[in-house]
């Protein structure tokens, strides 16, 4: 992959700096970003840098400094973003029952309901491409949390693993899962391929995935986060799968979406109970940061969907 | 078919084979054949699986979490 296309003053003196032989690092720490698409570009970029990085950037500048630096300040211009963006309390009551009720009474729109009813092959064909960023690389924000944790939950967040990642069979690794779908569908399947169509929600999506994996002290988050998603996939699953059959898209892309099904329905109950319940066992002022995780999931999803229900409205 | 009894689990009293999932699943570790209620036989192919408990999924004996749109029954 390479760098993507800027999308305001700092992306572009970032990208640059990044490509560069003899970058300009000064320049890239004093530029604002003009739009919060300039800043997650950026940021979406720097974390990049961390998973598989790009062709015409230098590996080396993973640990550059500068770069480290601005990652710093955008990501914590971004956390303050979604903390304000969440009510502060959290349901009270045993767990695994308070964040089962928690996600059950969110009501936001459903992308996996479009699909399954209305929604036309084009429009199918463009949540694809938008969801590529993600599922093709699916799991890793998670994996960055794994040496981070109590042995406990260390053990249960990789029984999940195993299973997101093939159980040591490459072609059963969801990811890949995706990659297949993606290019019987006619779609780009490389990694990234698509970042450059993506509108912010997307990248936000993205990001609070990486911000939350990459510093330990979101570990609680984290895991919300999973929690949550692992909760509103197994439904919307089997809705997406019905909708690309409606639809007579790949049966390669509809399996990927029939293994979330049941891969899904257990991955939930592992999420809420071994994973978030053993992190809580061990330190149980995580509770707030899960629902956190949890709450940010859950409304960046909205966001996305309230943004692409709007477009294909239009 | 495994017991979900405390009482043979003194060696690794924090890890169960089984777990009973509230107002969900039964979540079973490890490769079983489970039987169906007409008899049908289904081989587990993941490290974890859920059977379904509702008698409401679609994709029986597995869940796939249709119990969480049906009405709970009392806890
Ligand atoms: S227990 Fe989950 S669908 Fe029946």
């Amino acid at each position: 992959m390479l760098t993507p296309k800027g999308r305001g003053s700092l992306s572009e003196v970032v990208f640059e700096a990044m490509r560069g032989a003899a970058p300009s690092w000064r320049r890239a720490l004093h530029t604002l970003p003009d739009t919060d698409e300039d800043l997650q570009i950026t940021l979406w970029a720097l974390y990049e840098m961390h998973y598989r990085g790009f062709e015409d950037v230098d590996e080396a500048l993973e640990w550059q400094p500068e770069l480290i630096e601005l990652r710093r300040s955008l990501e914590t211009t971004f956390e303050q973003d979604l903390r304000e963006r969440i009510p502060h309390a959290s349901p009270d009551g045993e767990f695994a029952e308070a964040f089962f009720g928690f996600v059950a009474d969110h009501d936001g729109p459903s992308l996996a309901t479009f699909v399954h009813r209305e929604a036309d092959h084009e429009q199918t064909l463009e949540l694809l491409r938008m969801r590529s960023i993600y599922h093709l690389k699916e799991s890793d924000p998670s994996a960055w949390l794994v040496p981070r944790l109590p042995d406990a939950t260390k053990a249960a967040l990789m029984e999940l693993q195993f299973d997101e990642y093939g159980c040591g069979d490459v072609n059963r690794l969801h990811a890949r899962m995706f990659a297949r779908g993606m290019d019987d569908c006619g779609l780009r399947p490389e990694y990234g391929a698509y970042i450059d169509d993506v509108p912010l929600e997307v990248l936000e999506e993205n990001n609070a995935m990486s911000l939350f994996g990459l510093n330990r002290r979101l570990r609680g988050a984290a895991l919300g986060h999973l929690a949550a998603f692992e909760v509103t996939s197994s439904l919307p699953s089997r809705r997406m799968a019905q909708g690309l059959g409606r639809l007579g898209l790949a049966p390669s892309m509809i399996d990927y979406y029939a293994e979330h099904v049941e891969a899904d329905a257990v991955h939930e109950q592992l999420a809420v109970r071994t994973i978030c319940g053993s992190l809580l066992a061990e330190e149980p002022a995580q509770r707030d940061e899960i629902f956190f995780g949890a709450a940010t999931c859950l409304d960046l999803e909205d966001r996305f969907a309230r943004r692409m229900l709007q477009t294909w409205a239009a | 078919m495994t017991s979900p009894d405390e009482a043979g689990r003194q060696e690794r009293p924090e890890q169960p084979d089984v777990i009973l999932c509230a107002d969900g699943p039964m979540l079973v570790r490890g490769d079983h054949v489970v039987q169906d209620a007409d008899g049908g036989l289904h081989r587990t192919t993941r490290p974890i699986s859920a059977i379904c408990r509702c008698g409401k999924s679609g994709v029986p004996p597995w869940c796939d979490a249709t119990h969480k749109v049906i009405p709970r029954r009392s806890a």
